[in-house]
């Protein structure tokens, strides 16, 4: 299932809302009777993505489902800034039990409902990308190997934010974390490592698999609705970029979102039983540099000793996402590939 | 009606009757039977609703029970040993939660060594967990305490566990009274939980709680276990009345009366006790047995009670806390302490190694003696322990002493052959 | 539900929490001057009114069009918009095609006979508006739309001025230029034409008037000296078009040389065609880069067999031919003779060499200063007699009509301030929504609808409008390409992107406001609004 843009109206496809479109053509986002998943007071860093990319799908989600709908967390950033004693921020029926079990506690929730005769309910369960790809992939993969009805939402900041900035099997190469420091002769996280876990699930033959930035809410509600519609197991990754971990600016969140998306380092599609759909084509073809210097975690990159050797391979990367999964249309890429090269 | 049945079958139709909503497992020995035969009965449609979800570990399912307890489903699961190891975390969690899972933990030893045979070791890692432990001795009380079982977490809102001695007691084909289904609806009521995961009444359930509040959540929760010391006897005495079987409750006294020695002791051991203790008392000496159904709680005033004649205590059991002693006897101790009565210490039947009445008798009788040690470790081939101990004496690359005790004991035990 | 304590928590407590004290900087939603705006000569409030036309809301946005310029089916025709070649659409694909849209409302108003509002404020002052071209007409309706009375005079015998006696009817229909002037004149302008206004003094003392507002136009065509025998016929180009106006073409011949390089030269050639050249030759001295003719006008000529003769200047003009110096470049950019020559067969010239202003009617306004033809005004558009104001061509500006209408309206204000004793208000601009302020990420990729253009083939035979308007359908879509700089436009991004729900939407029409208490400051709603409505200032401790 593709997306229809809206057209003709000013922002109409990329903008949260607009005055002229009807209500039905907005976003959840756009709606003063949104849900609000994930309220104000919650204690996340100024500019978090994670909280961002929570409130859109669960809003969406609770669209979706008519607000029938129990989360599922494991620890994280997310569960720690939400619910602090005495206070939580969450609008909606939430359980939070370990780092490692959200999926298997997802499925007992999903089972529960269905033995009590509430088909009705839905479950999502959510993680950051440690809880998705490290530590809960055991029970996240028993979960897709049994199709449980249960929406996974990984959000993925790629690394152990909460902790400290440690590398997860998320981080990207050459990103400085904790544990992969900027030094020696490949400073930052090594290459050749790490779990693309949207290909991993995909690999299960599950219903539904996506990928989605908070750079683009159209289509990450769009693929929470698709997600919605099946029952059985469903996968969403969402790249929520993190202030803190990557050395960003906090007002730069969702502009990096979108170059990771524009750059080919992350590419935006959706599979359904492990054959990919759809593509979010590159619609401004961006050299991988842009992305790069605004985030000091790849600081070693640049300034008085350059890699430039470095960059060229995190390029390389880029490029062969975009070749697998044809991100770039013949309009939108071609005419900047030169700038790419350079 | 009264059924020549194993132990796991036992349990497992029990728990059918029970009407649990979720089951889920890992299969792990000795626990097996009791799952196969609770996910036969959901398979064939003879025990519904229920969902039984075949999982990847031990720790998913535990996890997968956490949810659907929290989403309002009456939920069982059973393991074992190493199984009760990998989800000791969600353990932890689900007691921290307060809800109300039943589980059949068929005791078995915890490796390395790796060992399927039974002792109490797992049992005892979970000790602090926050769950409550029950014992049974039978494979009637292990049938009936999962009904009582269910009947305790829901009504405090804590999980059980229910301890049945592996392949002793789940393997075993012996007589049991099995209930009928009206019994068991009558005695327990449908699952109304104290909380639920309900998207029209929305809380979040599983906060993070800081220095401020900590203590006092664990403070409730020891409190919930005190309630559970009046409530365990009092569900015994409702089930007693109601079934006629004599099951559960805190302790249970054997020829205790007039005893100066007493044994201690946790599970299906008790009966090879009694046995011992019948011998004993034909030779006149005034010796009797506790057994402790309620680990946890430890109910250390019936326990004080119970033992409050004798002089000597003997608390026997399949676990020992290493480098320094029993585990049990440590809180047999504490409660006692203040009376004139000594307490011993004995390990046995770690791993599996049988616990005869003849060993048990001589160990009585070395009490009466009074040549008890303050810790004994039953039926310990000193021989072959001294003669490892001496090899790592004697080379640095000894080798592992577990392998090198079974080529030292099989090297034995072809010499002992080679002589016959 | 009654939970369990501490670790089970209802929904929803967090907002006790009031994370607004993290801040160290506060969001701050502004208003900044589109560049459309910024560069009207007119000073439309373009945004203003292209914001009601995205909506399909077309009368609200004539009516705010009207505001600044009472003729838009003129302006959407003649006008050279500047604010197009402003536009930060530019920089995205092309600029939205203002001019077009505003040429579908004018004609829209005329078809559905929309009137301008009745003016019912009489302040009793009486102003005399001399020239009706659209500098005085201009003035006449704002001054009306004060409350003054307004007496317009003008020597030729129908209103409009340049707009009807320089500019061809294919360029601007006489029947839409009838009804836009018609509409301002039911205003209640008393008008008086085929009156020159000789003696501005007299004219004013005679008629009791409180204030004056000469627009008298640059009506003389510049003639230089060029050796011409008998036979050859010189005409100025704008003699030429009025008389072409007036229903009397002179008789050019059929080989026509135009000389110059601005639109009245461009208007000439294009006029000589359909009056039956078949050759229509522009003579000028520099190249196409230099020429201060508008390129689109440029591009319609020479579609319509309008040839060019670059960096050439008339040397004599003796029996039907034109002898031309070839000219070059230096490094400066100014044309040097070369001293090659070469001819062009030529049966008629038209000068096209620039206009002068005829002012001879201020000869006893001894405290008005002209400077090189042209009188000198303040800001205001008060000369240095008092009470009398000046614009359009007359005054130091570039001679567009749309410059003209903005002087009607500047000077409309500063003879009320004038009149009834006030200070003239200024209101400080807003600081300029440039590109870099713009997130333009967000808007859809739209590429800019052009106006059809009538068949070349009918262009060189009559005066029929050569570019149509807009479709209701092509209309809309350009307005909905406005990128709304510097004004919120309810996307709801800001509402949309906070991750504390720390903005509040306050219903259609009303905008956001940010709710403090929770805002911690961290500017994605600044960095993610497309139009560059939102700022980020200091958090005052």
């Amino acid at each position: 299932m593709t997306r229809q843009p809206v057209r003709f109206y000013q922002v109409g496809s990329f903008a949260v809302g607009n005055r002229l479109l009807n209500d039905e053509d907005r976003t959840v986002q756009s709606s003063p009777n949104r849900t609000n998943s994930i309220d104000s007071g919650h204690r996340a860093c100024q500019g978090c993505g994670e909280v961002l990319g929570a409130r859109y799908a669960l809003d969406a989600a609770m669209r979706a489902t008519n607000g029938q709908l129990v989360a599922v967390n494991a620890t994280g950033c997310l569960e720690v800034f939400s619910t602090p004693y005495p206070e939580t921020s969450w609008r909606i029926a939430w359980l939070h039990s370990l780092f490692g079990n959200a999926p298997a506690v997802a499925t007992g929730v999903a089972a529960a409902m269905r033995v009590k005769g509430k088909s009705e309910v839905r479950v999502v369960a959510q993680a950051g990308d440690g809880g998705t790809v490290d530590i809960g992939f055991g029970c996240l993969s028993g979960m897709f190997e049994r199709n449980d009805d249960v929406l996974f939402i990984c959000y993925d900041n790629e690394g152990y934010m909460n902790t400290g900035v440690q590398r997860s099997g998320a981080t990207p190469p050459a990103a400085r974390t904790a544990t992969t420091v900027a030094a020696g002769p490949e400073p930052g996280n090594v290459f050749g490592q790490g779990k693309d876990l949207p290909r991993i699930a995909m690999a299960h033959d599950i219903p539904y698999v996506a990928t989605a930035t908070v750079a683009d809410l159209h289509d990450l509600e769009q693929k929470v609705e698709r997600a919605m519609e099946i029952h059985g197991a469903r996968y969403l990754h969402v790249l929520v970029p993190c202030p803190l971990g990557w050395g960003s600016a906090s007002d730069e969140t969702i502009h990096i979102a979108r170059l990771a998306k524009e750059t080919g380092l992350f590419p935006v599609f959706a599979a359904e039983h492990g054959r990919v759909t759809s593509v979010s084509p590159i619609r401004h073809r961006t050299p991988v540099e842009e992305y790069l210097k605004l985030q000091r975690r790849y600081a070693h990159l640049f300034g008085s000793s350059p890699r430039p050797d470095i960059v060229a391979r995190l390029q390389e990367i880029a490029d062969e996402n975009i070749a697998r999964y044809g991100l770039v249309t013949e309009e939108a890429g071609e005419s900047v590939a030169s700038e790419v090269r350079t | 009606m009264l059924r020549q049945i194993e132990g796991s079958r036992a349990v497992a139709e029990t728990v059918a009757l029970c009407r649990p909503e979720v089951v889920c497992a890992y299969p792990i020995s000795p626990q097996t039977h009791i799952i196969e035969a609770v996910g036969a009965m959901v398979k064939a449609g003879l025990l519904s609703p229920c969902e039984f979800i075949n999982v990847e570990s031990e720790f998913a399912a535990m996890s997968v029970s956490i949810g659907s307890s929290a989403a309002g489903a009456r939920t069982y699961t059973a393991t074992s040993s190493q199984g009760l190891l990998f989800m000791i975390e969600a353990v932890y969690n689900a007691a921290g939660l307060g809800l109300p899972i039943v589980m059949t933990l068929a005791n078995r030893a915890i490796g390395a060594p790796i060992n399927i045979w039974n002792d109490h070791s797992d049992a005892m890692a979970v000790r602090d967990s926050g769950w409550i432990q029950l014992f049974a001795e039978t494979n009637q009380e292990a049938a009936d305490l999962h009904v009582q079982a269910f009947r305790l977490a829901e009504e405090l809102s804590v999980p059980v566990m229910v301890c049945m001695d592996g392949f002793i007691l789940t393997h075993a084909v012996e007589g049991v009274d099995m209930l009928d289904q009206s019994v068991v609806d009558g005695f327990l009521p449908p699952y109304e939980p104290r909380q639920v995961l309900d998207p029209n009444d929305p809380v979040s359930i599983g906060a993070m709680v800081g220095p401020e509040a900590f203590e006092e959540v664990r403070y409730l929760a020891h409190l919930r276990q005190m309630d559970a010391l009046e409530r365990i006897p009092a569900i015994a005495q409702e089930f007693e009345e109601l079934t006629g079987h004599a099951s559960g409750g805190l302790v249970r006294s054997y020829r205790t009366e007039d005893a100066d020695t007493i044994v201690v002791a946790l599970g299906s051991v008790l009966g090879t006790i009694k046995d011992a203790v019948d011998v004993r008392r034909q030779a006149g000496e005034r010796v009797g047995v506790v057994g402790i159904t309620s680990f946890r709680p430890f109910p250390g005033e019936a326990v004080r009670e119970a033992l409050s004649g004798a002089s000597r205590i003997i608390v026997l059991e399949k676990a020992f806390s290493i480098g320094f002693g029993g585990v049990l006897a440590t809180d047999v101790a504490l409660v006692v302490q203040g009376s004139n009565a000594k307490v011993f210490s004995v390990v046995a039947g770690l791993g599996g190694r049988a616990i005869t009445r003849r060993s048990l008798e001589d160990l009585l009788a070395q009490s009466v003696r009074g040549e008890l040690n303050p810790l004994t470790f039953l039926d310990l081939d000193q021989a072959a322990v001294d003669r490892e101990r001496a090899r790592m004496a004697s080379t640095r690359r000894s080798g592992p002493s577990a392998e090198n005790l079974l080529r030292d004991l099989g090297s034995d035990y072809a010499a002992s052959k080679a002589q016959t | 539900m009654e939970t369990p304590f501490a670790i089970t928590l209802n929904a929803g407590t967090s907002r006790a929490n009031h994370t607004g004290s993290w801040r160290t900087e506060r969001p701050l939603y502004v208003d900044r001057l589109p560049p459309c705006n910024n560069a009207c000569p007119a000073g439309e409030d373009i945004q203003g009114w292209l914001y009601e036309a995205e909506s399909g809301n077309y009368e609200a946005a004539w009516r705010k069009l009207v505001v600044d310029n009472p003729f838009p089916a003129i302006m959407g025709r003649i006008c050279f918009h500047p604010c197009e070649t402003a536009c930060n659409r530019v920089q995205v694909d092309d600029a939205v095609g203002i001019n077009a849209v505003e040429r579908f409302l004018g004609d829209l108003a005329l078809e559905h006979g929309w009137s301008l509002p009745v003016v019912t404020l009489d302040t009793g002052k009486r102003i005399l508006v001399v020239g009706a071209g659209p500098a005085g007409l201009s003035a006449a309706y704002h001054l009306r739309r004060l409350g003054h009375q307004v007496r317009l005079v003008d020597s030729a015998e129908q209103l409009g001025g340049m707009m009807r006696y320089g500019i061809p009817a294919y360029r601007l229909p006489r029947v839409t230029l009838d009804a836009e002037i018609a509409r301002v004149v039911d205003l209640g302008v008393e008008v008086e034409l085929g009156h020159a206004v000789l003696d501005v003094e007299a004219e004013r003392r005679a008629g009791n008037f409180d204030a004056v507002f000469l627009a008298v136009g640059a009506q003389i065509g510049k003639r230089v000296d060029i050796p011409a025998g008998d036979s050859s016929k010189v005409i100025d180009a704008v003699s030429f078009l009025h008389q072409v106006a007036e229903g009397d073409p002179p008789l050019l011949g059929r080989r026509v040389a135009v000389y110059g390089g601005g639109d009245t030269a461009l208007d000439a050639a294009r006029t000589a065609r359909r009056l039956g050249a078949t050759d229509a030759v522009i003579v000028y001295r520099r190249n196409r880069e230099r020429m201060p003719a508008h390129g689109e006008e440029l591009e319609q000529a020479l579609g319509e067999g309008v040839t060019m003769r670059w960096l050439s200047t008339v040397d004599r003009f003796e029996g039907g031919r034109l002898v031309l110096e070839t000219m070059r470049l230096n490094e400066q950019g100014f044309p040097e003779p070369t001293g090659e020559f070469e001819e062009l067969d030529a049966d008629a010239l038209l000068l096209a060499l620039g206009q002068d202003t005829d002012l001879s009617l201020l000869k006893t306004a001894s405290d008005v200063v002209v400077n090189d033809g042209v009188v000198q005004v303040q800001a205001s558009m008060m000369t240095g007699e008092d009470g009398v104001f000046a614009g359009g061509d007359a005054v130091p500006a570039d001679r567009t009509a749309t410059v003209a209408v903005g002087h009607g309206k500047r000077a409309a204000h500063g003879i009320d301030a004038y009149v009834m004793g006030t200070a003239l208000e200024s209101v400080p601009k807003h600081e300029l929504a440039t590109f870099e302020k713009l997130n333009t990420w967000y808007y859809s990729d739209a590429p800019r609808t052009e106006r059809p253009e009538l068949e070349r083939i009918r262009r060189q035979t009559n005066f029929e409008e050569v570019v149509g308007g807009l479709t209701e359908e092509n209309a809309l879509f350009e307005a909905r390409r406005c990128l709304s700089c510097g004004n919120c436009f309810e996307c709801d991004n800001c509402f949309g992107v906070c991750p504390d729900n720390a903005v509040i939407k306050l219903g259609p029409g009303l905008r956001y406001e940010f709710d403090f208490d929770f805002c911690k400051g961290c500017g994605i709603c600044v960095k993610e609004c497309p139009c560059g409505a939102i700022t980020m200032v200091p958090e005052i401790i």
